[in-house]
């Protein structure tokens, strides 16, 4: 629980192999530090900064720039509440209650048994749905406070495994690209010239024009 | 509240606190908006880079690729900016150099930091909207400023605040709270962070990513919560981050030794030059009720457009101001009696000195040696050359056996330009980053621009390494067959002919022979005969004392010891020298100053040499004393005086022509105009060149020792500057980690280092970027408790190359 495990090492050079520059590989690999140990860890940042050879501080600067990366442990279940405009006006508060009370942490806690971090969020695209709220990026809309103490309890009891995976998964069928499948890196400081386009069908793609 | 129209059209630069103010300094970076792009365009007549734009109703002209915001400086608007900084790419940051601009689509806001002019582009700085546009960024930029300017070191020269007043609204609308944190955190030794000062400007981060290429600061967090931090546990420990308190430009990042020390209205300052290394980076030296309290870098170019720093420093420079005021200064001239070292008179003191000098001359003109002089100015060292001149004194040098022969001055030379603008690069010489830091800087900057290609030879590996074209690790006494047999790869042939080739030359490694280095040059110049040479040779003004005669004439400073320790030596002149810490062989050192009659040392700080001397005269240190200094260029630029001389010390110079009126010589010269007006400029140097030996003999002793220094060390500025004494890492040997595997130790454990001459403990250390084989330790570090040892205790002037081996300590 620190670095990445030997696997997820073999996993991150497949994946900095993808890319031109090693450094582009950091983001995907900020997420595969997460979704090992469910928040990205300071050792993990230190691997991904020798892996694509930067400073650590570029790492950590590069992450704490995106919401969804974690940099504390957080529980198995992050619940988002939406707390902007549409959402407030809705009844965001009276969720953002229910929730507290029933997981007895204020926002930005996490409950004891290491299960829920509970966070008020900003404006999750789905305005016209309000008030709405998130479990690990799974929507709930037009929630009541009835709907957040139910949902909670469908977590705790394992009703809910099937569709939401705990926090930092990625994918649950992992997508594999043997380096001879994949288009290649080209090193944007290589190419000269305009881009060439790839015409599959002269014809097709004169009429697509 | 209208901005003050004064203000506005004031020509400087307010975010360059140094340049803006510097009584003589002159920005130059107008036209070099974009450095990179502007050099690789030819120059042609007539321009047809040039284009013709219109600034707030005047027709100028303007190059292409130059921004908007330089141009417009140039014409006299100065547009207000925070985050633009001419040495480095435009980002965009602040958007407080929103001008109209007009290309032919109507006038639209844009920042003129980011936008290139164009023919016929129509540019208003002053119309209602851009200056309506501007007042709201600087409300923008308040609403989270903390204004404590009273107790800000940075309030008084501070861009934000002169830029508040000239183009600001004079009131703010804000009442919410300010963002709050924590007052100032240490981000390294020394430097502080006050992150609610900060705006976010992203100079100092885009310093340390792009220049010095140490990104241990970065933006954290997002939004609202945007900080400049460094991660947990790594601190800012770069060599050059004092750079980034000098161009922060606003009171967020100060460095400890100036924190509270004046407010910038009461600093005197003086265009100089800094001598701690031979690169010669211009400066600015700030003085206060007669005590120097910083240097900051000046970016200024000489008559061909060419500037040596580009404003940049490195800390060692920039700190070690604190040593002209150490506890270490000698005040008054010290002679040897019964009771040790005791206080004289100057008068006591001359004709003591004069008469030592006397009687020894009589003896033959061979029994005094001079060595030293590259502290101090050219005139320093022509007054002493000329003194030796008249004495007949050959036995002189102002090397301390840990550079390379003088006759590399010979060779056509380059200047730092002319290797920044060059296709190859090559290096065979320290690692620069340690030795002569800002070169190291430009140099970088030349390789990452792509422009110039780099072909280094090292036995460790060096701060260019990573950015190599090709990087040879030699094994130390194998230098000049590895280089030759490099030069004939077909490969390396065609890149030395794509176009000019400099040579970086100087001494990758202080134990190993000097002259071979001269060899491999040679041996370069051959293969690429339009090549030039940078002579990176470490000392100060290492360069102007050997051209102003204090190269050898007869025997150099390890022929001077050994003539000394075999007692051919009668009186041995210390010129600001201590060769007791700073010869290579610690052995000789020794055993030279015990075997000479006497030893004269003249010496701002007491020394490890001048504590063992019979005659210590008191000189003044840079700061004390004005003059001229000569780089690694050939560049002659004046060093000034600031504050008056601790106790009763002279400059050399003056030491000089005394002892030489005692001695009934006219040197020809009578006062400091003089001795300026006589600096020579490029001398030949002409000794008998002393081949140098090739063949290693085989030893038991199976590992090449390397030695290097590092940027700090115990080097007399260093020590004395507190808050620089406590970066020297202290004694080390670097050792392969397989090497140190086979022995049984772990890194950190305590070793012993067996040479032929004798052996020194020390802790080793892994390190796998050296060959297997070689070890290596830094120069120069000492344990101030005694228990590790020095390692020149088993380094062998005279050898080739030193082999060592290594025993586990029980
Ligand atoms: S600390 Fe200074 S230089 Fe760095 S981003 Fe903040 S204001 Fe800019
Ligand atoms: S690189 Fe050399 S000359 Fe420049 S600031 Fe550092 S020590 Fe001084
Ligand atoms: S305000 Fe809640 S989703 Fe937009
Ligand atoms: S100076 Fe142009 S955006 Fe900052």
């Amino acid at each position: 629980m620190a670095r990445l495990t030997p696997d997820n090492t073999t996993l991150a050079h497949e994946i900095i192999a993808r890319y031109p520059k090693p450094k582009s590989a950091l983001i995907p690999l900020l997420h595969l530090a997460q979704e090992q140990d469910g928040y990205v860890t300071d050792e993990a940042m230190r691997h991904i900064a020798e892996l694509v050879g930067v400073t650590p501080a570029e790492v950590r600067g590069t992450g704490t720039f995106y919401e969804m990366f974690q940099f504390e442990p957080v529980g198995r279940y992050l619940i988002n509440i939406c707390g902007t405009m549409s959402c407030a006006l809705m009844g965001a508060d009276d969720l953002m209650h229910a929730a507290e009370e029933t997981l007895g942490v204020h926002a930005g806690g996490t409950t004891d048994d290491g299960m829920f971090t509970l966070h008020r969020a900003e404006c999750q695209a789905a305005c016209t749905e309000a008030p709405c709220l998130q479990v690990n990026y799974r929507y709930r809309f037009r929630a009541t406070p009835d709907d957040v103490r139910t949902l909670i309890d469908d977590l705790r009891a394992g009703r809910l495994d099937g569709e939401i995976p705990p926090h930092g998964t990625l994918a649950r069928t992992r997508q594999h690209i043997p380096a001879d499948r994949g288009v290649g890196a080209v090193d944007p400081d290589d190419v000269a010239g305009p881009p060439a386009w790839v015409t599959v069908d002269a014809d097709t793609s004169q009429g697509a024009s | 509240m209208s901005p003050n129209d004064d203000a506005v059209n004031e020509p400087t630069d307010a975010t360059d606190d140094a340049g803006s103010s510097g009584d003589k300094a002159v920005m130059v970076d107008d036209a070099v908006a974009d450095a990179d792009t502007v050099d690789s365009e030819p120059v042609v007549e007539p321009d047809p880079d040039a284009v013709t734009i219109t600034i707030n109703g005047r027709e100028v002209s303007a190059r292409r690729g130059e921004l908007v915001i330089s141009a417009a400086e140039r014409n006299d608007a100065y547009i207000p900016r925070f985050c633009y900084h001419p040495r480095m790419s435009s980002v965009g940051m602040c958007r407080q150099c929103l001008v109209e601009i007009d290309t032919g689509r109507g006038p639209m806001l844009q920042p003129s930091c980011m936008v290139p002019v164009s023919d016929g582009m129509v540019v208003d700085t002053e119309s209602d909207t851009s200056k309506r546009a501007q007042e709201g960024i600087l409300e923008l930029l308040l609403a989270n400023h903390p204004l404590d300017c009273p107790v800000c070191d940075k309030g008084g020269e501070c861009p934000l605040q002169d830029q508040a007043f000239s183009h600001g609204p004079g009131e703010s609308r804000y009442v919410e709270e300010k963002r709050h944190y924590e007052k100032p955190i240490p981000i390294s030794d020394l430097v502080f962070l006050d992150r609610e000062r900060c705006i976010l400007c992203d100079r100092c981060t885009r310093f340390a990513d792009e220049v010095a290429g140490d990104a241990l600061i970065h933006f954290m967090d997002r939004g609202n919560a945007t900080q400049v931090n460094t991660y947990p546990d790594e601190p800012f420990s770069s060599y050059f981050s004092g750079n980034t308190v000098q161009i922060c430009p606003v009171g967020a990042l100060t460095a400890s030794p100036y924190r509270f020390k004046a407010r910038p209205w009461d600093l005197e300052q003086v265009e100089s030059t800094c001598t701690t290394c031979s690169v010669g980076c211009r400066t600015s030296v700030h003085s206060s009720r007669d005590r120097v309290l910083r240097f900051q870098g000046l970016d200024v170019s000489d008559d061909h457009g060419e500037a040596v720093n580009h404003g940049w420093l490195c800390d060692r420079g920039r700190f070690n101001f604190e040593s002209i005021h150490a506890d270490t200064r000698l005040g008054e001239p010290l002679v040897r009696t019964d009771a040790g070292l005791t206080a004289t008179t100057w008068s006591s003191a001359m004709s003591i000195t004069a008469d030592l000098l006397g009687s020894a001359l009589a003896a033959g003109s061979d029994s005094v040696g001079i060595i030293g002089g590259a502290r101090g100015t050219n005139e320093d060292a022509l007054a002493w050359a000329r003194l030796a001149d008249a004495c007949g004194v050959g036995r002189r040098d102002a090397q301390v056996g840990d550079g390379i022969p003088a006759e590399i001055l010979d060779l056509p030379r380059a200047s730092v330009d002319d290797a920044c603008a060059a296709a190859t690069i090559v290096l065979i010489g320290p690692d620069l980053k340690q030795e002569l830091p800002v070169l190291h800087l430009r140099l970088r900057a030349a390789v990452e621009s792509g422009r110039t290609k780099v072909i280094e030879f090292t036995p460790t590996g060096s701060g260019l390494t990573a950015g190599a074209w090709r990087s040879q690790q030699y094994v130390p006494g194998a230098l000049v067959e590895t280089v030759r047999q490099s030069l004939s790869d077909s490969d390396v042939a065609a890149q030395l002919a794509a176009g000019p080739v400099v040579v970086v030359a100087g001494r990758p490694n202080l134990a190993e022979q000097g002259p071979a280095v001269l060899d491999a040059v040679e041996a370069v110049v051959a293969a690429a005969p339009q090549a030039t040479v940078l002579p990176v040779l470490r000392r100060g003004n290492v360069i102007g004392a050997l051209e102003a005669g204090l190269a050898p004439v007869s025997g150099d400073t390890d022929a001077i010891l050994r003539a000394a320790a075999d007692g051919q030596i009668k009186v041995l002149v210390l010129l600001g020298a201590d060769p007791l810490r700073d010869h290579p062989d610690a052995q000789l050192a020794r055993r030279a100053l015990a075997g000479a009659e006497r030893v004269i040392s003249i010496d701002g700080h007491m020394s490890s040499s001048s504590r063992a001397a019979d005659v210590v005269l008191p000189a003044a240190v840079m700061g004390e004393k004005s003059g001229t200094t000569t780089n690694i260029e050939g560049r002659t630029t004046p060093v000034e005086q600031k504050v008056t001389v601790h106790g009763t010390a002279r400059p050399d110079w003056m030491i000089a022509l005394e002892l030489a009126q005692r001695l009934g010589h006219d040197l020809g010269v009578s006062d400091l105009n003089d001795l300026t007006a006589a600096v020579p400029h490029a001398a030949r140097h002409r000794s008998d060149r002393v081949p140098a030996a090739s063949a290693m003999p085989p030893s038991n002793y199976e590992l090449r020792l390397i030695v290097s220094r590092t940027l700090y060390d115990a080097a007399v500025l260093t020590a004395a500057s507190p808050s620089l004494a406590e970066l020297a890492a202290g004694p080390g040997l670097s050792v392969h980690p397989a090497d140190l595997e086979a022995l049984g130790v772990s890194s950190g454990d305590d070793i012993r280092v067996v040479g032929p001459r004798g052996s020194v403990v020390m802790p080793a250390c892994a390190d796998d970027r050296l060959r297997r084989g070689t070890v290596w330790a830094a120069f120069n570090q000492v344990d101030p408790r005694g228990v590790h040892g020095d390692i020149r205790e088993v380094i062998d002037a005279s050898a080739v190359a030193n082999d060592v081996r290594l025993e586990v300590v029980s």
